[in-house]
C-alpha cells in the first residue's frame, strides 16, 4: 500500500479510521524509552529460548548460531529476560 | 523456579514463530498482558479475529494509523468485547455456510480486561456463553483499571490499595474479595474454562489450543501481572505470576465439561506473604490483615480441591434410572 | 409478479428484511417492535431465509452484535424502540464512525418516564447526532420500499453508513394496511450482494476501531460528516433508480397541496397523512394550506425543505418530542435555523404534539391550522406550545 502524507487529512483519512497494513505498529520504535539494555554472554547461553518466550515486545529473535538478541529498536528494557534467564546469560547494562 | 516447566521451553522451535501482536505496541515495559496477548495469538494461530473491549491492550495496540495486530482486530466499546465477538461468530458462520467467504474455521476470540469483564462486561459476557456461541472469551485479569489510572474492579484482590480504594488511616484497601468469574462461567455449563498465566507459558498455549478446539464457547481467565499497577519492578512481572500460583492465590486449573484438574500441581503452597511484599499495592498490609488473606487463600484452594476430586465430568453423569445417592 | 397484500406493517417490515438477503440479525424484543422481531425470526425459523439471527440479552447486545457482523462482511438488520434504542445510545455513534452499513428499524415510541409504551419520536431525537441516515416512513408501503431501499443506501460504497427507520409505533406497526410487495426477483437485481471495502477475515487482516489522538480526530469526524451529508445525493440517485424499477417515487421532502399554499403544516411520521385529510376539509373551505412531510431526517434535507416553503406566509412546524428547557421541539429547532439565512422566508409556529401515544385526529389538525392563521394575521410572534395539553 502506498504510504501516506502524515498527519493525513479529512480527505484522505481511511473510512472509519480502518488500518489496512496489518502489523505496521513495526514503524513506531519503543526502543527509545529505555534506561537499560540486555547483553547476552553466548558462552553462558544454553539456548533454551526462554528470555525468546518471556518477551512482552516480541522482539527477541534467534540467529543462525542459536544464540538469541533483542531487536533494540523495541526493547523498553523491562529486563523480564534478564531475570528469566536461569543460566545468567543476560545482563542489563545502562545505556550510554 | 519450575525447571519442569522451563525444561519444556527448551526448544523455542516448538512455538510458532510468526509474531501477530507485533513490536512497537506501546504497553508499559514488562507488560504481563501484553506478553499473555502475545503467546495467546500464537496459540492461535492465523485464522482467528479478535474482538478487543476497550483497555489499555486496546489502547496501546491500534494508534491509527498503526496497528499491532498481524490478526484480523476490531473494537467497538468497553463492555461489548463478549457481543461484538458473538457477532463476528455469527456473520462468519452465515458467510461460510452461504458460501461468501474461504470455506475454513476461522475462531472468533473475544478479549477485554477485568473492568471489561467482570464488571461492566458482565451481561455481554453472561449473553454470549449463554447464546453458545463458538467463541473463546479471554479476560485479562490485571486487578484493577490499569488503563484509567489504577482504580478497584471486583477483580481486584482484598487488602490491594487501588487509586478508589487507597490504604489509609481509616481502611486497608480493597474490602472485598476477589470475584470468582471462572466459577461462574462453570456454571453457564461452558465447556472448557480455564485459568492461566503467562508465567506458564506452555500451560497458556496449550489451554488456548483446547479452548480453541471447543465447537461451542469457552473461557480463559489469565492473571495479567501489571508492574504500573500493582506497584512491582518491570523485570519481576513472570516472577510474580509464577508466585501467584505457588502460594495458591491464582491456582491454575481448567475445567472441561464440568470435571476439574489442576494442571500446575504445586506441592507445598507457599505463604502469601512472598507473593504479597513484592507489591507496592501490598505494602501496607498489617500482620492480621495478611492472615485473613492467607485463611481465605487456604479456604479457596481447598475448594478447588474438592471439586478437583468430587465432580465428575458431566458426560460421565448418565441417567440410568437413580439419582446418586 | 408484485402482490398487494393486507398485513400488520411490523409483520411487513420483517416480510421486507427477508426479502433483502441478509445474513445475520440480532433483535431484542421491546413492545411496539416486538412483531418485528417475532415475525423475521419466524422467516428464519421456516427456513425461508439463510441467516443467523441471534436472540441476544439486550439492545446494547443487538448493536454490538450486528455491528461485529456487519464488519464480517454480512448483511445485518436489527430493530428496536424507545429505551431500546436509548440503551443502543452509547453504540450508535461507534457504528456509523466505523462505517458500518447497519439497518436498523426503530418502532418508534415514547422514552420513560413516566413509563409509556406509545408513540410520539421522543427515542429517536437524542439519537440525531449519532452520525446514522434517519429516515422517517409514513405508512406501511413506505416501511416496506424504505427498508428495502436502506440496505442498498447503506452498504453504498461512497456512502458506508448505517441507517435508522422510523416507523409509529403501534399507529404504524400494528396496524394493518394493504401493502404491495415487490417481485423478489426485481428485488435481487435492485439489491445485489453486499461489495464491502474491508471484512475481518485472516485473508487480508484489518484493524477497525481503531484509536485516534488529538491530531486526527477532528479529522476522522470530518470525513464522517461529509460522508453523511454527501450520502444524500446517492440517497436520490437509488430512489430514482427505485421508481424506475417500482414505480413508487421518493423524496427527502413530499409535500401534499403546497406549491401555491400560504399556510403549510410540516409533520414527520405517520401523522402526515392524517393532516392531508384536514388540508383537504380546509382547502374545500378555501383556505390556502398545503403539507409538507419531512422523510429524511439525517441528512437534512435544508435545500429541498427551502424550495418546499419559499412561498408559504406561515409554516407550522409539529413535533412529537421535547427539547426540554430549549428553544422548541427539535424538528423546529433545526428548521428554524436551517431557514435563518434566507431573506423572504415565513413566519414559523412550533406545536407539539401526539406526545405518548395522544391521539391527534384530524379536527385537531384542523384546529391547529385555524389558530395559527388567526395568530399570524395579528402578527403574533411566538415559540413552540404543547397542543391540547390541560392546563
Amino acid at each position: 500500500m502506498k504510504k501516506k502524507k502524515w498527519p493525513e487529512t479529512w480527505r484522505t483519512i481511511n473510512p472509519g479510521c480502518m488500518v489496512f497494513d496489518a502489523g505496521n505498529a513495526r514503524t513506531y520504535h519503543t526502543g527509545s524509552w529505555k534506561a537499560e539494555r540486555p547483553e547476552w554472554d553466548d558462552s553462558k547461553c544454553i539456548k533454551c529460548g526462554i528470555c525468546y518466550i518471556f518477551c512482552p515486545e516480541g522482539c527477541i529473535t534467534q540467529d543462525e548460531n542459536g544464540f538469541f538478541r533483542a531487536d533494540l529498536n523495541y526493547c523498553k528494557g523491562c529486563g523480564i529476560c534478564a531475570h528469566e534467564c536461569w543460566p545468567g546469560a543476560i545482563t542489563m547494562v545502562e545505556e550510554g | 523456579m519450575n525447571i519442569i516447566e522451563n525444561f519444556e521451553l527448551y526448544a523455542p522451535r516448538l512455538i510458532d514463530k510468526e509474531e501477530y501482536f507485533c513490536s512497537g505496541h506501546r504497553a508499559c515495559q514488562g507488560c504481563g498482558e501484553a506478553l499473555a496477548i502475545r503467546l495467546m495469538c500464537k496459540a492461535l494461530g492465523p485464522d482467528t479475529v479478535v474482538a478487543n473491549g476497550t483497555g489499555c491492550m486496546e489502547v496501546i495496540s491500534s494508534f491509527y494509523p498503526t496497528t499491532a495486530w498481524n490478526l484480523p482486530w476490531i473494537h467497538l466499546a468497553f463492555e461489548n468485547a463478549a457481543a461484538v465477538g458473538s457477532g463476528v461468530e455469527a456473520g462468519l458462520k452465515a458467510l461460510r455456510r452461504k458460501g461468501k467467504i474461504p470455506d475454513r474455521d476461522v475462531k472468533a476470540v473475544a478479549i477485554a480486561g477485568d473492568g471489561g469483564t467482570m464488571d461492566i462486561g458482565m451481561q455481554s459476557l453472561s449473553g454470549a456463553m449463554e447464546r453458545g456461541h463458538d467463541l473463546l472469551y479471554v479476560c485479562f485479569d490485571n486487578e484493577a483499571y490499569m488503563n484509567t489510572g489504577i482504580q478497584r474492579s471486583s477483580g481486584t484482590p482484598f487488602g490491594a490499595a487501588t487509586t478508589t480504594s487507597p490504604a489509609g488511616r481509616a481502611s486497608f484497601g480493597q474490602k472485598t474479595w476477589k470475584k470468582n468469574v471462572p466459577e461462574i462461567m462453570v456454571a453457564h455449563n461452558v465447556p472448557y474454562v480455564a485459568t492461566a498465566s503467562p508465567s506458564y507459558p506452555l500451560d497458556f498455549m496449550n489451554k488456548v489450543k483446547k479452548a480453541r478446539k471447543v465447537k461451542g464457547p469457552s473461557y480463559i481467565h489469565c492473571l495479567s501481572v501489571c508492574p504500573t499497577g500493582w506497584r512491582s519492578a518491570s523485570n519481576l512481572t513472570i516472577k510474580m505470576g509464577r508466585l501467584a500460583v505457588e502460594t495458591g492465590v491464582f491456582p491454575l486449573y481448567e475445567v472441561e465439561d464440568g470435571k476439574y484438574r489442576i494442571t500446575v500441581e504445586v506441592d507445598e503452597l507457599r505463604p502469601v506473604e512472598d507473593y504479597l511484599k513484592h507489591q507496592g499495592r501490598f505494602r501496607h498490609l498489617t500482620p492480621d490483615v495478611i492472615e485473613m488473606i492467607q485463611e481465605r487463600v487456604y479456604q479457596e484452594y481447598n475448594k478447588l480441591l474438592d471439586k478437583v476430586n468430587g465432580l465428575h465430568a458431566w458426560s460421565d453423569l448418565k441417567f440410568e434410572g437413580e439419582l446418586f445417592e | 409478479m408484485a402482490k398487494r397484500v393486507g398485513m400488520e406493517v411490523g409483520i411487513a417490515a420483517a416480510e421486507a428484511v427477508g426479502m433483502c438477503n441478509i445474513d445475520m440479525a440480532a433483535v431484542y424484543p421491546i413492545t411496539p417492535q416486538s412483531h418485528i422481531a417475532e415475525h423475521l425470526s419466524e422467516i428464519v425459523a421456516d427456513g425461508r431465509i439463510d441467516a443467523e439471527f441471534v436472540t441476544v440479552e439486550s439492545e446494547h447486545t443487538s448493536i454490538s452484535c450486528v455491528s461485529g457482523a456487519s464488519a464480517t462482511g454480512a448483511r445485518v438488520y436489527t430493530a428496536t424502540s424507545s429505551q431500546g434504542l436509548l440503551y443502543m445510545h452509547e453504540i450508535l455513534p461507534i457504528v456509523s464512525a466505523m462505517r458500518l452499513p447497519v439497518v436498523m428499524g426503530n418502532a418508534n415510541r415514547a422514552i420513560s418516564g413516566p413509563i409509556n409504551i406509545w408513540n410520539d419520536h421522543s427515542d429517536i431525537m437524542p439519537q440525531r447526532d449519532a452520525g446514522w441516515i434517519v429516515l422517517f416512513a409514513d405508512n406501511g408501503q413506505e416501511v416496506v420500499d424504505l427498508t428495502i431501499q436502506s440496505f442498498k443506501i447503506a452498504e453504498h460504497k461512497e456512502v458506508m453508513l448505517p441507517i435508522c427507520l422510523n416507523m409509529d409505533g403501534f399507529q404504524l406497526t400494528h396496524t394493518v394496511e394493504l401493502i404491495e410487495f415487490p417481485d423478489q426477483k426485481k428485488v435481487d437485481k435492485f439489491l445485489p450482494p453486499r461489495k464491502p471495502l474491508a471484512t475481518l477475515h485472516p485473508d487480508n487482516p484489518v484493524s477497525m476501531g481503531t484509536l485516534g489522538m488529538p491530531e486526527i480526530y477532528a479529522e476522522a469526524r470530518k470525513s464522517q460528516d461529509v460522508a453523511l451529508i454527501n450520502s444524500k445525493q446517492y440517497i436520490l440517485q437509488i430512489w430514482d433508480e427505485w421508481e424506475k424499477m417500482f414505480g413508487r417515487r421518493y423524496k427527502p421532502v413530499e409535500t401534499y397541496r403546497a406549491d401555491d399554499a400560504e399556510i403549510l403544516m410540516l409533520t414527520m411520521g405517520s401523522m402526515g397523512e392524517t393532516a392531508e385529510l384536514a388540508v383537504d376539509q380546509l382547502r374545500e373551505k378555501g383556505m390556502s394550506v398545503g403539507l409538507v412531510k419531512l422523510r429524511l431526517w439525517r441528512p437534512f434535507p435544508f435545500e429541498e425543505l427551502k424550495a418546499a416553503v419559499k412561498n408559504a406566509k406561515l409554516l407550522i412546524v409539529t413535533d412529537r418530542a421535547v427539547s426540554f428547557g430549549g428553544s422548541g421541539g427539535p424538528v423546529y429547532i433545526e428548521v428554524k435555523a436551517g431557514l435563518y439565512h434566507e431573506k423572504e422566508r415565513p413566519l414559523i409556529y412550533n406545536y407539539i404534539i401526539g406526545l405518548g401515544g395522544r391521539d391527534v385526529p384530524v379536527p385537531c389538525f384542523v384546529e391547529m391550522f385555524e389558530a395559527a392563521a388567526q395568530s399570524a394575521e395579528k402578527g403574533i410572534v411566538k415559540d413552540y406550545e404543547y397542543y391540547g395539553v390541560r392546563g
